[in-house]
């Protein structure tokens, strides 16, 4: 036990020292990552032999990523990019396939050899490239979008190679028993095992589809978040049993499932539910690639390691471009996708470990190999700062006009709470064409306008992940309406710190509420009942004899009385909060508001000097005669 | 076109009463009751209806569909209506409806400004401070009836309003103009356009006949001639 906490400790201790480091110096999370996973394994020897099968439990933050990426799709995005996905990405793992083993096959090797070389470079890292693009903002770019087609096609095409990669196998398998996991499909015939395989993606989808709204809608009316978050992990992690059961790739299945749950209210409260454990399980995989390198090996092998690596990512940015030239990338988009794919990847890890088990490789090859695809992984995030550093500035310098035309997709005004209150804002703001993206975490209140075709989320808005899948960073408005006193002023005070560039609107309670958020940062905050009980005020003078228009005068000076001692009675109560001896001064401050309103409607504007009470008042009695007598003085000069 | 339906005919006179401060009426409010009380007069207090300013177009020009005789019922603010039924103006008119090629819907409508104003009538000549003559000054409204085809009648106004009542003018402006009120329900009014031939004397001796009373007489009628 001990143990265990140790050694977490040690990797918690070296990310959270390293990443923020390399993201202050601009160098992005994964390098950080890697860095730290050197610093612990290698140069410090704090880790060692566990982190071979750390990784494989790292792993899954790959499953968990492609759901996220998946969720971001809908089926019909994947559809439209049917050509991407097939073109490029078909188009990559054969010619970079046949690239890297015609060169194996040239340098001596037999071509079974070569052709497994071949297949395993190809791979490039999900892990890798997806973060460092969600990260650089990047993924929505055209580069970015073939860039994931690819990885796509990457993580289907391993199915098909982990079935090639036995036939090639020259000597006898190092192991026997590679083959004791469970399976659903071992020993099957061909035509049953594609049954059970198309079944499993069957039910994936169906079950996605069908099941799963009954499902978080029963957990989320419950209102209890951990259990939320248990049945995102739980729908997540049966899918990856699923698919392995059936020797599908999990991240493919719950890729799937992602884009099937694509356009459920669930969405964002599901991104922001996973998104973490999808960012630990990353780092913690980015970690053991660093200290998985095997520094005694590299060094003596530095040359050869460096030059291999080297080699390959030469060689698949090579054939990146070729592709991109064919598929008309161009500018930034073209180096961007060549750079980012150059690497080898973590698929690259699991088919050389499997091509030893079969005996396709010997172990020495297989380590050395290791070593190149963990090194080409090393330096990726320098491509990217290469890209971002010096091919970036250089094609937006000489296309300057283009650049800038990002599509963002989120809506620039989000509503957090759609009760009786943010409802009439939202039909106001939509019936005027403006976007908007709905939070509330009454899944009630969500099902109810899902009913009526409005777009609205199910998620607890005070949690800061949610707001940022549901783009508060690209936002230009942010309605707060929840039905929380305090939820909504740490809300405001949240936004105003991270998101300064967001216009904060904000409802209040009452009048202490109104000043607590007004100290948190909101940029205008309107009382929920001040208005509504001001205009049945004005009815009920009405209907107590008032003329309608005198009433609506009364209703201004009352409005504007309060606008008047607004501030003063602000700083006031702001003495009451640090210092509760000053209550007396705030009552004091309040009565006499009360009294000056009370003075503003006894008088008209002739008797008295009211400022707030402004009207039609007569002219004094006889002002006629003293004109008349005025003319008489002076001799009039023509108006016209 | 201009007759809306026969249920109307006993409500054939709309008025308009347009005041923003009414606690400190004291010729238009009155008139205003009197008018309400008369058979045949449908009243409105536009600031009571809209006292944000918010006019239904729609439900204006039905009312005006629906009636035969259009009157503006306002104390004089700076030589024109109080903002609300220049509001009215600007908004219920509208092209096609009021004025335009198929703008007719008040076409043969007579039309009377009730009035009261703060000056003596003498200072509305070029010889008083005011300069002008009412008529002259209400000429936007002359002419708005003018463009969509109204019968303009000649303004009913008290001068003097904040003096009228204690100087004992008011009991007899409210008498006649309940008599006016009268016969603009029963279609006996004199109309200039119709009624009336083109000469000054006889416009005159009609209203003397109406009212029989000098005091009543408009004082710039020159022009119609």
């Amino acid at each position: 036990m001990t143990d265990i906490f140790l050694q977490a400790f040690v990797y918690l201790l070296a990310a959270v020292l390293a990443v923020p480091l390399a993201k202050r110096l601009g160098l992005g999370s994964v390098l950080g990552y890697l860095v730290a996973g050197v610093a612990i394994g290698p140069l410090l020897g704090l880790v060692g032999q566990e982190t071979q099968s750390i990784q494989h439990f790292a792993e899954f933050g790959v499953v968990l990523m492609l759901f996220l990426v998946g969720l971001e799709l809908d089926a019909k995005q994947l559809w439209q990019m049917r050509q991407r996905l097939l073109g490029l990405g078909g188009l990559q793992v054969l010619l970079t396939t046949a690239a890297v083993a015609g060169l194996a096959f040239a340098l001596g090797q037999p071509w079974q050899i070569a052709l497994a070389l071949g297949m395993i470079l190809a791979m490039s890292s999900t892990a890798i490239v997806l973060q460092s693009l969600n990260e650089k903002g990047l993924a929505k770019t055209e580069g970015g979008r073939s860039g994931f087609s690819v990885l796509l096609f990457q993580d289907i095409a391993v199915i098909p190679i982990l079935a090639i990669l036995p036939l090639l196998a020259v000597g006898a398998p190092a192991t026997e028993a590679s083959h004791d996991e469970m399976s659903l499909v071992a020993g099957l015939p061909g035509w049953a095992n594609a049954l059970v395989v198309l079944g499993a993606i069957a039910s994936v989808v169906f079950g996605g589809r069908f099941l799963t709204r009954p499902l978080f809608g029963y957990v989320a009316r419950s209102g209890l978040r951990e259990v939320f978050t248990a049945s995102a992990l739980m729908l997540v992690i049966g899918i990856a049993a699923l698919m392995s059961l059936v020797g599908l790739s999990p991240a493919l299945g719950t890729f799937l499932a992602g884009v099937v749950l694509a356009s459920s209210e669930f969405r964002h409260e599901l991104e922001s539910t996973i998104e973490p454990f999808k960012g630990l399980l990353l780092g913690l995989f980015f970690i053991t690639v660093g200290a998985g390198i095997d520094f005694a090996m590299l060094l003596s092998q530095f040359a050869l390691v460096l030059g291999l690596a080297l080699g390959v990512m030469l060689i698949k940015a090579l054939v990146l471009l070729l592709l991109a030239r064919l598929f008309h990338l161009s500018g930034s988009d073209k180096w961007l996708f060549a750079l980012s794919l150059a690497q080898a990847g973590e698929f690259g890890f699991v088919l050389l470990g499997y091509s030893q088990q079969q005996g396709v490789l010997g172990s020495e090859l297989g380590a050395l190999l290791s070593m190149v695809v963990a090194i080409s992984m090393f330096l990726t995030p320098g491509l990217f700062i290469l890209f971002e550093r010096v091919i970036l500035p250089r094609v937006t310098r000489s296309a300057n006009a283009r650049e800038t035309d990002t599509i963002d997709e989120q809506g620039p005004v989000i509503i957090a709470g759609i009760g009786r209150f943010g409802q009439i804002v939202n039909r106001l703001l939509r019936a005027n064409g403006v976007q908007t993206v709905v939070l509330d975490r009454e899944y009630a209140q969500v099902e109810r306008l899902r009913e009526i075709e409005m777009k609205s989320f199910f998620g607890d808005v005070t949690n800061p992940e949610l707001l940022h899948t549901a783009g508060i960073a690209s936002a230009k408005m942010l309605v707060v309406a929840i039905d929380d006193v305090d939820g909504a002023t740490a809300l405001v005070r949240h936004v105003r710190q991270h998101y300064p560039q967001v216009a904060i609107l904000a409802r209040a309670f009452d009048r202490g509420h109104t000043y607590a958020l007004t100290d948190a940062g909101a940029d205008w905050v309107v009382s929920e009942s001040f208005h509504s009980a001001l205009t049945l005020g004005g009815e009920a003078l009405t209907r107590l004899g008032m003329h309608p228009f005198a009433a609506e005068q009364r209703k201004t000076a009352m409005l504007e009385r309060e606008k008047a001692h607004a501030d003063e009675l602000y700083q006031a109560w702001r003495e009451v909060r640090d210092n509760s001896d000053r209550r007396k001064r705030y009552l004091e401050l309040f009565m006499k508001l009360e009294a000056a309103l009370k003075d503003d409607m006894g008088k008209d504007r002739m008797a008295g000097h009211s400022r707030s009470l402004s009207g039609w008042t007569p002219p004094p009695r006889g002002y006629e005669k003293a004109l008349a007598a005025d003319e008489e003085q002076t001799p009039p000069s023509s108006p016209a | 076109m201009t007759q809306a339906n026969s249920a109307q005919a006993t409500n054939s006179v709309l008025l308009l009463f347009a005041h923003p401060g009414q606690s400190g009426s004291e010729v238009c409010l009155p008139m205003y009751r009197i008018a309400c009380d008369t058979p045949g007069v449908t009243c409105v207090d536009l600031y009571a209806e809209y006292p944000t300013f918010n006019i239904d177009i729609q439900a204006e020009q039905q009312r005006l569909l629906a009636h035969k005789v259009l009157i503006f019922l306002f104390p004089l603010f700076w030589y024109s209506t109080p903002s609300l039924l220049k509001e009215w103006q600007d908004l219920v008119l509208e092209y096609n409806f009021a004025y335009g090629s198929k703008g007719d819907k008040l076409h043969g409508k007579p039309f009377l400004c009730a009035l009261s104003a703060g000056g003596s009538e003498a200072s509305y000549s070029p010889a008083g401070y005011n300069h002008f003559g009412l008529r002259t000054l209400l000429s936007p409204l002359e002419q708005t009836a003018a463009l969509t085809g109204m019968d303009y009648l000649p303004p009913f106004a008290l001068f003097g309003a904040r003096s009228a009542a204690e100087e004992g003018r008011l009991a007899p402006h409210l008498e006649r103009w309940q008599r006016l009120l009268d016969a603009l329900v029963a279609g006996t009014a004199p109309n200039p356009r119709t009624s009336l031939p083109n000469d000054r004397a006889s416009l005159v001796n009609d209203w003397e006949l109406l009212f029989n009373d000098k005091a009543a007489l408009m004082n710039d009628w020159e022009g119609l001639a």
